[in-house]
């Protein structure tokens, strides 16, 4: 049970913060004035709404349905009446908008009617329809969707729970892990079970000795082996990525699911919010946020999914030169451009900002190549590699150097002796990248229209002189049978014969000459255009709109140009 | 808009090359002491110019200057010209040596970080060159008062038969080529003294105590001090072993002319060198190499700067073909080796 810990290469050591909110119990948050509940959850899913402006709706009801392979369930988290269904600001670096379900509260908190399930009765598949009609997602921020990572049941060895909470400030899963560890190992034991797992570890770093106490504890209380593991305190410890590398010696390169090397990894907080959903049945409707930064008084509150954030702050109490807020931590956060928005499944932490607490960094300097980042750099790459290339636009060799392998933890910028925003070159590169790719695509998929269209012109065009080649040798053979039954003919009637021939040829010769008259005008067009123009005579043959010619013009055997204009008219004649 | 992350280091340039100067501060106390004060005049005069001509071609550049000069990089540059060149050099020749690490050097590449070359280095090279006699005038440990030292660098009359001896590298060379002396006949004389050169000895110590400093603050890292140390070892070592007649001991390289300034504070030059943890290691050998060849067999006593200009050239190919493996990636996978 006591495996070796693994080192992850980099990583730094910035001032923890947890004391300002570590300290105090969660609590939870009083019900606002109104909720607004995103049906969008994660960037590729969202729900449908199932229910209507001026609708009553209970604590717990569903209010959008599950859409799509990603999509998970969609709560009221209060009772109350849904007042507006339209889009809403969402909690987004960027101000996105999304369709929202406004709900006003009535205050009565009256559930709808809910029941423990029966995971082990139920079966697999079942459990796992369960979940995500509960709404579960990835608590740690990612709201991944809990029912899609928990995979096909086999082929994952080792389940690991995420309680590492290495971003400086944050201390939900901490407070969690303290009040709640025997929830936490309830809900890990079913994901255990449901996932086929051989081996449970949850990773907690080493500066929460209270939230490894508790969760030892806990341990202590269940049957299954369950290794809680203290990880050394060194960001960015709790990404997935480096939490695994450090339980278990794996690495997942860019690209490739953890399930593909047998392991899998759960926030802590998703544990919990498990554990409810089956034995209690209740759907994820709250969740721990950290209220922490410039305010007078920091804490851990359990907030309904839906709270705007601007009533949720002054229970923080925030202090007078607060300038701004940001959420999650102050290495991967991004700074609220407005705070009437809600708060959502993945949101952990909300840190009031002043000056002097996270002061604006000083200008930036020119890089001296000394190399501090790619020490830091946990995806050990080269970052003064990638940022000369990326200011350079020079996207290819940004991607040669793993452009993409890049975690945006922020380990780089935060060394960087000459204040470079390293992370935010990265983005920029990438986003451009991104952006050429739909680009080229575009490019691409209407370059193989093209180059299908050419290819199908051709066929046609090779199919018709295959047709007509047929056909000319049959009427070939045909008028040769028919010259012999006419000499035969002549041989023993009339001496109108050569006069009929003559008239015959005549009249011939006549169609042929006005045949070409008629199609002079578009002689000095180009090869492509006279076989439009072959091709739409060719239709309007066959929808009869054209005048049958006569038979006499029939292609004369060996025609050398079955792909123009009068031959192709031929093609539809009677005589065929 | 201000973006993630939302918290830095205390880190900066001017900590970095601040740092650098501190650690160089007791070399040059050392080189004041036992070999010559009218150093100190010549580090004065390399750092007004070099400040000077910062602020000129920043200006002319239309960058912001204040920032720049008070970065401290052109004083580092102005010390390690000054610590290159001999003492007694007229103010003239270490003005245009600055102003040719400056301005050519520095500023005519792009600036702080984006010169090719060592900037110290090419002013070294260039007087070297131009004005062979001043720069192989190297005054004897000692051997000189301050005002003659001070008259010297101030245009003096230069009659240095008898002011100046040879270095330890260069009585070792004459001494060698003259005849049938051994290497420990040349040592003998009073150019040297314990390990390397008379004085100088301090010198190389307190270089190393510098870069010790470097080392336990992280402003270096151990590759190139370790792989330049080592490997200049190995080759003069090997040399020595097979005939120590005509080659000198590695501890003799060692100490003598400027191996522990190269070591510590010269190759360790982040902007021109090597970036990769190997390609480090593989530069700094490279240095040591050729400065060894030189100081054995080329026209110059010293060859470390030469090795410094050439290895610089190779920094593109050695930093593409050592970088190292990515996380979850396999080693030398696909991509980035083309």
């Amino acid at each position: 049970m006591i495996g070796r810990l693994f080192k992850f290469h980099g990583g730094i050591k910035p001032d923890a913060h947890k004391h300002e909110s570590a300290s105090v119990a969660i609590e939870r948050a009083p019900l606002p004035s109104r909720l607004v509940v995103p049906l969008r959850q994660s960037t590729r899913a969202s729900a449908r709404c199932i229910v209507e402006v001026g609708q009553k709706v209970l604590k717990g009801q569903r209010i959008g349905e599950p859409e799509g392979m990603l999509g998970t369930a969609v709560h009221a988290p209060t009772s109350g009446t849904v007042i507006d269904f339209g889009r809403y600001t969402m909690a987004h670096a960027s101000g996105l908008e999304t369709r929202c379900v406004v709900i006003e509260p009535d205050g009565e908190e009256r559930w709808v009617e809910h029941a423990a399930f029966d995971a082990e009765r139920a079966g697999r598949d079942a459990s796992l329809a369960w979940l995500r009609d509960c709404g579960l997602v990835g608590l740690g921020g990612a709201t991944f969707p809990s029912h899609v990572k928990l995979g096909k049941g086999s082929g994952v060895d080792t389940l690991i729970l995420n309680g590492a909470e290495c971003e400086p400030w944050i201390t939900c899963d901490d407070r969690l892990m303290r009040e709640r560890a025997d929830g936490i190992l309830a809900g890990a034991r079913i994901l255990f079970r449901l996932i086929g797992a051989r081996e449970l570890v949850i990773g907690i770093e080493d500066n929460k000795p209270e939230a490894i106490a508790a969760m030892r504890a806990a341990a202590q209380r269940v049957d299954d082996p369950v290794r809680i593991q203290p990880v050394p305190s060194l960001y960015p410890a709790g990404g997935e990525k480096q939490l695994i590398r450090v339980l278990t010696g794996i690495e997942i390169p860019y690209g490739k699911l953890s399930a593909d090397y047998a392991v899998q990894c759960f926030n802590v907080g998703t544990a919990y919010a498990v554990y409810r959903a089956i034995a209690h049945g209740e759907p994820v409707l709250s969740r721990i946020v950290t209220l922490t930064g410039n305010v007078a008084r920091p804490g851990n509150w359990e907030v309904l999914i839906g709270t705007p954030i601007d009533e949720l702050l002054p229970l923080a109490q925030p202090k007078a030169d607060t300038n701004r807020y940001l959420m999650g931590g102050p290495m991967m956060g991004f700074a609220l451009p407005r705070l009437d928005v809600p708060i959502v499944k993945g949101s952990n932490c909300i840190i009031a900002s002043s000056p002097t607490l996270l002061p604006p960094p000083p200008p930036e300097q020119p890089c001296i190549r000394c190399g501090e980042c790619a020490r830091a750099c946990p995806a050990e790459l080269q970052p003064f590699e990638l940022y000369w290339h990326s200011r350079a636009r020079n996207f290819g060799k940004a991607q040669e150097y793993k452009l993409f392998d890049c975690i945006e933890c922020g380990c780089c910028a935060y060394v960087c002796p000459s204040h470079i925003p390293l992370v935010d070159y990265f983005r920029f590169a990438k986003s451009e990248i991104w952006a050429r790719e739909r680009d080229n695509t575009a490019a691409d998929q209407a370059r193989e229209r093209f180059e299908f269209r050419n290819y199908r012109q051709e066929r046609e065009k090779e199919e018709k002189a295959a047709k007509l080649a047929a056909k000319a040798a049959e009427t070939r053979a045909k008028l040769a049978t028919d010259t012999t039954a006419v000499k035969a003919e002549a041989s023993t009637a009339t001496a109108e014969d050569p006069k009929k021939a003559l008239i015959a040829a005549a009249l011939a010769r006549a169609q042929a000459q006005k045949a070409s008259t008629e199609v002079r005008n578009t002689e000095d067009l180009s090869a492509e255009t006279k076989a439009d123009i072959a091709e739409i005579e060719a239709r309007r043959k066959a929808l009869n709109l054209t005048a049958a010619p006569p038979p006499a013009l029939a292609p004369k055997a060996g025609d050398p140009r079955p792909d123009e204009a009068p031959a192709v008219e031929a093609e539809g004649s009677p005589q065929s | 808009m201000i973006h993630s992350p939302y918290i830095r280091k205390p880190a900066s340039v001017q900590r970095v090359m601040g740092l650098v100067l501190l650690a160089l501060v007791p070399g040059i106390t050392a080189y004041a002491l036992k070999v010559s004060a009218g150093i100190l005049v010549n580090l004065a005069l390399a750092s007004l110019t070099a400040v000077a001509a910062e602020a000129l071609m920043l200006a002319l550049r239309k960058r912001p200057i204040a920032i720049a000069v008070t970065d401290l990089s052109a004083i580092v540059t102005a010390w390690l010209v000054a610590l290159c060149f001999p003492p007694i050099v007229p103010w003239w020749l270490t003005m245009l040596a600055v102003l040719v690490a400056i301005i050519v050097a520095k500023h005519l590449y792009g600036g702080l970080g984006q010169n090719p070359f060592n900037p110290a280095m090419v002013a070294y090279c260039s007087m070297i060159v131009a004005y062979p006699a001043l720069m192989s005038q190297w005054p004897a440990a000692g051997s000189l008062s301050f005002d003659t030292q001070l008259g010297l660098i101030l245009g003096g009359a230069r009659d240095l038969d008898g002011m100046t001896g040879a270095t330890a590298l260069d009585a070792l060379r004459t001494g060698l080529r003259s005849g049938a002396s051994s290497v420990e006949a040349v040592l003998q004389g009073s150019a040297f003294g314990f390990f390397g050169g008379r004085g100088w000895e301090w010198v190389s110590l307190g270089y190393l105590g510098g870069g010790l400093l470097l080392l336990a603050t992280r402003i270096i890292t151990w590759h190139m001090p370790a792989a330049f140390i080592a490997a200049l070892s190995l080759i003069s070592g090997t040399f020595w072993l097979f005939d120590p007649t005509r080659f000198a001991s590695p501890l003799f390289h060692l100490a003598s002319g400027g191996a522990m300034l190269a070591a510590f504070f010269i190759v360790t030059d982040p902007v021109s060198g090597a970036t990769t943890p190997r390609g480090k290691l593989i530069f700094a050998a490279g240095i040591a190499l050729i400065a060894w060849l030189i100081r054995s067999f080329g026209a110059y006593p010293e060859g470390i700067a030469f090795g410094v200009l050439l290895m610089n050239i190779c920094v593109p190919l050695i930093d593409k073909k050592t970088q190292p493996r990515v996380f979850g990636h396999r080693r030398r996978d696909e991509g980035g080796w083309r």
